[in-house]
C-alpha cells in the first residue's frame, strides 16, 4: 500500500528536510521497516529497543491514533496519511 | 441589570451585542479566574486577549527576566523592560490595557511544592510553559484538582493546541504517558521559533479559555490541533482517553506530583 507519511520538524534532519515522504507498507511495522531503509535512524526515534512505540511519540493514520486501533499491526490502505506526532514542550 | 458601569457597557459592547455572549456572558467573563503559566511567547497573546476580554481575575506565573532575545515574539515585553521580571512587565501592560482585571503575579518557578497553592484560586490553567517537567506537573495537578488545562506548545514552525478537561476527555498523559528522556528530543539550544508562531497558538488558547468560561461552542477537548506555518496547514487528530493512563486511567499509578529532572538549564531555556 502506498501512503504519505508526515514527518515532524524534529525528525526532518533524517529525511533531508522533507516534511512529507511517500512509502509502502501493508501495516505500520512494514511501513517503518521500509522508511528505515530510505531514512536510516528514523525507526529508533519512534520505537524502543523492544519494538514498542515510545511513550512521547504517537502515530496517527489519518486522524486516528494507532494505539486505539491495532497498534503497530494496524493495516494501511492506499492513500492513507500517516502522521508522526511527538510531544513538543516549547512555549516561550 | 448586570451591574455594569457605563464604561464597561461601552468597553465590552462588541461582546455584549453578540447573542452567544450578551450581558450574561460578559458577566461570566468578569467572574472568570484564569492562571497563565508562562508570560512568554504563548502567554503574551493569551494574556492580552484575556485581559482585553475582561476576564476578571488573571494570575501569571513566571520566574524569568526579560531578555533581548525574547522580544522577537514575547509581545508583553518591550525594549525598555530588559532585565525586569516578566511578571512585573506583564502586570504593567495588562493593567494599562484593562483596569477591570485583577492581576496577580507570581515570580516563581512552578514545582510540586507550590503548584497546588498557585492553582487554588483559579478555574482554568493556560499552559504556556517551555519545558516538559512543568507540562507534566501542570497536567497532573489539573487531573488531581479537576481543573481545565488549555494546552499549547510550539517548535520552530509547528504548533499544537488542545484542551484537557478532567472527566470529559483525555489528559496529557493519555496522549504522552511519560516525558522523553534527556537526549531524545532536540535540546533547547537547537530550537529556534518563528516569532509569530506562539502568537497564533497563544490566541487559540485564549479563544478556548473564553469559550470554556462562557460555555459556548465546541472546545478542543478530544482534538489535537496541529498547525504548520510553513505549509499553512491546520490538521486535527482525534484524542481519546486512555483507560491505562497512569494518572486519569482506571488504575492510576501516579497519585502524587512528580518533579522530573530539567532537560536543559534555565539559561538555555531562556534562549529558546
Amino acid at each position: 500500500m502506498s501512503v504519505q507519511v508526515r514527518i515532524p520538524t524534529p525528525l526532518q534532519k533524517l529525511t533531508q528536510n522533507q516534511s512529507q515522504v511517500a512509502a509502502e507498507g501493508s501495516d505500520i511495522v512494514s511501513l517503518f521497516d521500509e522508511l528505515e531503509k530510505q531514512f536510516p535512524g528514523i525507526k529508533e526515534r519512534i520505537f524502543d529497543e523492544a519494538g514498542s512505540l515510545r511513550r512521547f511519540v504517537n502515530i496517527y493514520i489519518n486522524d486516528e491514533d494507532i494505539r486505539f486501533l491495532d497498534g503497530d499491526k494496524t493495516a494501511l490502505k492506499d492513500g492513507d496519511e500517516v502522521s508522526i506526532v511527538p510531544a513538543i514542550a516549547g512555549g516561550i | 441589570m448586570f451591574d455594569f458601569s457605563e464604561e464597561q457597557i461601552v468597553r465590552y459592547s462588541r461582546h455584549i451585542i453578540l447573542p452567544e455572549i450578551g450581558g450574561k456572558g460578559q458577566k461570566k467573563l468578569l467572574e472568570g479566574k484564569v492562571l497563565l503559566v508562562g508570560a512568554g511567547g504563548l502567554g503574551s497573546p493569551s494574556a492580552y486577549y484575556l485581559a482585553a476580554a475582561g476576564v476578571g481575575k488573571i494570575g501569571i506565573v513566571d520566574m524569568d527576566v526579560v531578555d533581548l532575545s525574547n522580544l522577537q515574539r514575547q509581545i508583553l515585553h518591550h525594549t525598555g523592560d530588559l532585565g525586569r521580571a516578566k511578571t512585573d512587565s506583564a502586570k504593567e501592560k495588562l493593567n494599562a490595557l484593562n483596569p477591570d482585571v485583577e492581576l496577580n503575579t507570581y515570580n516563581e518557578r512552578v514545582s510540586s511544592e507550590n503548584i497546588m497553592e498557585l492553582f487554588r484560586d483559579y478555574d482554568i490553567i493556560v499552559d504556556g510553559c517551555d519545558n516538559f517537567p512543568t507540562r507534566y506537573l501542570i497536567n497532573d495537578a489539573c487531573v488531581l484538582t479537576g481543573k481545565v488545562n488549555v494546552h499549547g506548545s510550539i517548535f520552530r514552525f509547528e504548533g499544537q493546541a488542545t484542551v484537557f478537561q478532567p472527566g470529559n476527555g483525555p489528559c496529557y498523559r493519555c496522549l504522552y504517558p511519560d516525558p522523553p528522556p534527556p537526549g531524545m528530543v532536540p535540546s533547547c539550544q537547537e530550537a529556534g521559533v518563528l516569532g509569530v508562531l506562539p502568537g497564533l497558538i497563544g490566541t487559540v488558547q485564549a479563544v478556548e479559555t473564553l469559550k470554556l468560561i462562557l460555555g459556548v461552542g465546541e472546545t478542543l477537548v478530544g482534538r489535537l490541533l496541529l498547525y504548520d506555518a510553513l505549509s499553512l496547514r491546520f490538521r486535527e487528530m482525534k484524542l481519546r482517553r486512555d483507560p491505562d493512563c497512569p494518572i486519569c486511567g482506571e488504575n492510576p499509578s501516579i497519585k502524587e506530583l512528580i518533579d522530573y529532572e530539567e532537560f536543559c538549564n534555565i539559561q538555555a531555556a531562556r534562549g529558546h
